[in-house]
């Protein structure tokens, strides 16, 4: 470095910790060798939210927040506005890229148990993110005015007059109007541009400075910190710069690969990322046949309208995702890394993935009674998951497995039993096999064979 | 164990066909359409102009934005497509009032500019093709994949009259229902079958560029901005390996 160059940073660190700041978070924080395929979604959650940044102030130049101009104006941005169609498909397939990402991650820290402890801060401070980022989604989906985006807005805010007593005030008050109006429109563009990006950036540092404070964790689940050099360098870690980043941009590469040709092939996916029905202007006297979410939600809005009653709905769903503020303390398992903690919490985790995913798939169907059965089966083994993690928290007598298997049976039971007059009878007896076998097996694999068990845990990371 | 919990989901997903069977059925035709095709693109913005504007708008599409994609000189665009004397920087708006045209139809005939976002090319194509003498309605016709439609067989004159061959199939909960399998023809139109297809498929030519007139300058970047993203990728990689070399 040019010895003028080095005097500007002395200048600088002088009055602004520059170097230490780069140091402590790039050049000598110390991420373990052994990160894999899942650890590039946190840098490229990071990338997609600049996206969205970037984009959306673009995007605010020539929208028009109001009833009667903001359908048109997003016509404008998209036929008249110079590149303007470029940067709202950037928009709206960067929002349904980050929630994918978004939910690798997660999973991610599900598989490597990175929300134990030392890191259930970062794990809270992250469900917060992914809430925040749900309601910015949820709000920004009103924003095109078109007739998804209006009565999926109605529907989703009426959802809160649900609650008994404050509930009906508290939707008006949302929506600042008795239905969604213009002064709900206003509202949503304000928290939409302003209100939840700013406390979005805030958390993600925060976010960020709570997993510098501990270290990363990684697929073995080891702690690095414990083997140092005489340096006090972590012996299987590594310099976040330049090895992570170099890493990163390969991430950042096939990913914009992946995004670029979605954007300018396919950008509304099908449906699935710009629905048809929202290229029509949003109309109030008529609702459309078919009411649903995008696609990052129909997961939850699946579990809420399979529930027969509304308030009950509301409430599952509201527990469904709340209920991953507690994860740390739900599953207390002493192995954190899914590698070593035995076959069962790895199957429950693939199956609490692919109830996920086949709850988001019926979400998607018309609202059938027999689709809200299946749908309630799904549900029944989505909360499972949680209460697997109690069970396998440490090893457990046979009588308690039987145990615990009654309790899901009477559970399934009296669940079903609740629902009589919402479903027909003859459904639930087809369907009450899918969670009592889910169950059975879960149960009865660890109290009959030793693949629940744990294995021991390495020291020292392993390279592969 | 994991294919066994994998089939079991499997298992549960299989069923919903099952349930679906009785919403299909639906009658619709597919067609082939091709926004670079300019000469179809210049028949298909005539065709409308003549044929549809009378009623519908494209309120987001300008007479001027027609110009490069259809190869089309500003005074052409006056001279055919233009019948209501305003300028060529305008936005394609109809004439009709749309207060009076709700009186008229009983609902105004909805912008027609993103119709093929909305619908998709197919059913737009099957609409137009897809009138039949109904005498229970008022306009006389009904229309094979808009039941009970409040516009009237304006295309009569040229595709001539149908009448809907019927099949009575039965739902899977037992009940028959008459369900519409073919369109016959019973009285000549102006064109031919043949000429008629290809007038139909102008029209949805037309429409599926104004629903994104920027589709093949986005296909065109696109291929070039994701070979850029893959070589990217491949120095990245390599960039990466040569870094990571000392690390075991």
């Amino acid at each position: 470095m040019s010895s003028k160059l080095a005097a500007l940073r002395d200048w600088i660190d002088a009055r602004f910790p520059l170097t230490e700041m780069w140091n402590e978070h790039l050049a000598k924080y110390y991420a373990p060798k052994n990160f894999n395929f899942w650890y590039f979604f946190g840098s490229l959650a990071l990338l997609v939210l600049v996206n969205q940044i970037v984009t959306g102030i673009f995007l605010a130049m020539n929208y028009t927040p109001t009833p009667h101009g903001a359908f048109a104006s997003v016509e404008y941005i998209m036929r008249d506005v110079k590149w303007g169609w470029l940067i709202r498909y950037m928009h709206a397939v960067g929002a349904s890229a980050f929630f994918a990402i978004i939910y690798l991650h997660m999973f991610r820290g599900l598989m490597y148990g990175s929300h134990k402890k030392p890191r259930e801060l970062i794990w809270i401070i992250g469900v917060a993110i992914y809430i925040l980022l749900m309601a910015e989604a949820f709000m920004g989906y009103l924003l095109p005015w078109g007739q998804m985006s209006f009565w999926g807005a109605t529907v989703i805010t009426s959802l809160i007059g649900a609650i008994p007593y404050v509930g009906g005030p508290l939707e008006v008050w949302l929506r600042g109007d008795f239905a969604i109006t213009g002064a709900t429109l206003n509202r949503f563009f304000a928290w939409h541009v302003v209100l939840i990006p700013l406390l979005l950036l805030a958390l993600v540092v925060v976010h960020i400075l709570a997993l510098h404070q501990v270290g990363s964790n990684n697929p073995d689940g080891v702690e690095i910190k414990k083997h140092k050099d005489k340096n006090g360098v972590p012996l299987d870690g590594v310099p976040f710069h330049p090895y992570y980043t170099v890493k990163d941009l390969f991430g950042v590469g096939v990913f914009l690969a992946i995004f670029c040709a979605i954007i300018f092939f396919r950008p509304d996916f099908w449906g699935w990322f710009l629905e048809h029905d929202n290229f029509v202007r949003a109309n109030p006297l008529q609702t459309p046949p078919e009411i649903r979410p995008l696609w990052y939600f129909l997961p939850f809005y699946e579990i809420l309208r399979s529930v027969p009653n509304k308030l009950m709905g509301v409430i599952s769903m509201a527990v469904a995702i709340l209920i991953l503020f507690f994860m740390p303390w739900i599953d207390r398992h002493h192995v954190k890394s899914h590698r070593y903690r035995g076959l069962m919490y790895r199957l429950a985790l693939i199956g609490f993935a692919a109830t996920f995913i086949v709850l988001g798939y019926f979400g998607a169907q018309a609202p059938t009674p027999y689709h809200a059965d299946i749908g309630f089966r799904f549900n029944e083994l989505f909360f499972s998951f949680f209460l697997l993690c109690l069970v396998y928290n440490k090893p457990r007598s046979r009588g308690f497995y039987f145990g615990a298997l009654v309790a899901a049976g009477i559970a399934i039971f009296v669940l079903d039993w609740l629902r009589v007059g919402d479903i027909p009878v003859h459904f639930m007896v087809r369907s009450w096999w899918i969670p009592a076998a889910y169950w059975a097996f879960f149960l009865l694999m660890p109290a009959f064979t030793r693949l629940g068990d744990a294995l021991p845990v390495p020291e020292r990371v392993t390279s592969k | 164990m994991r294919t066994l919990i994998l089939g079991l989901l499997f298992c549960a997903i299989a069923w919903v066909p099952q349930a679906h069977a009785s919403e299909g059925g639906g009658f619709m035709r597919h067609v082939k359409v091709d926004v670079a095709d300019k000469a179809a693109l210049q028949r298909g913005a005539r065709d409308f102009a003549n044929y549809c504007m009378g009623c519908h708008s494209l309120s987001y599409v300008r007479y001027l934005q027609l110009e490069k994609p259809l190869g089309l000189s500003q005074d052409d665009i006056k001279k055919y497509l233009i019948f209501n004397g305003v300028k060529v920087g305008d936005p394609m708006v109809s004439s009709m009032p749309a207060a009076l045209a709700a009186k008229w139809f009983g609902k105004a005939p909805p912008d027609l500019t993103d119709e093929v976002r909305v619908r998709g090319t197919d059913w737009l194509y099957t609409y137009l093709t897809g009138f039949y003498l109904d005498k229970a309605r008022p306009t006389g016709v009904n229309n094979v994949v808009f039941p009970n439609v409040g516009m009237p067989d304006v295309v009569e004159n040229l595709q001539g009259a149908q009448v809907p061959e019927y099949k009575e199939i039965t739902a899977p909960d037992g009940t028959k229902e008459k369900v519409i399998v073919g369109l016959k023809q019973v009285s000549p139109g102006s064109m031919t079958p043949e000429q008629y297809h290809h007038w139909v498929r102008d029209i949805v030519t037309f429409l599926a560029w104004t629903a994104e007139p920027n589709k093949l300058e986005r296909e065109h970047l696109g291929v070039w901005i994701v070979l850029l993203m893959i070589l990217f990728s491949v120095v990245a990689y390599f960039l990466k390996k040569a870094y990571w070399e000392d690390i075991h």
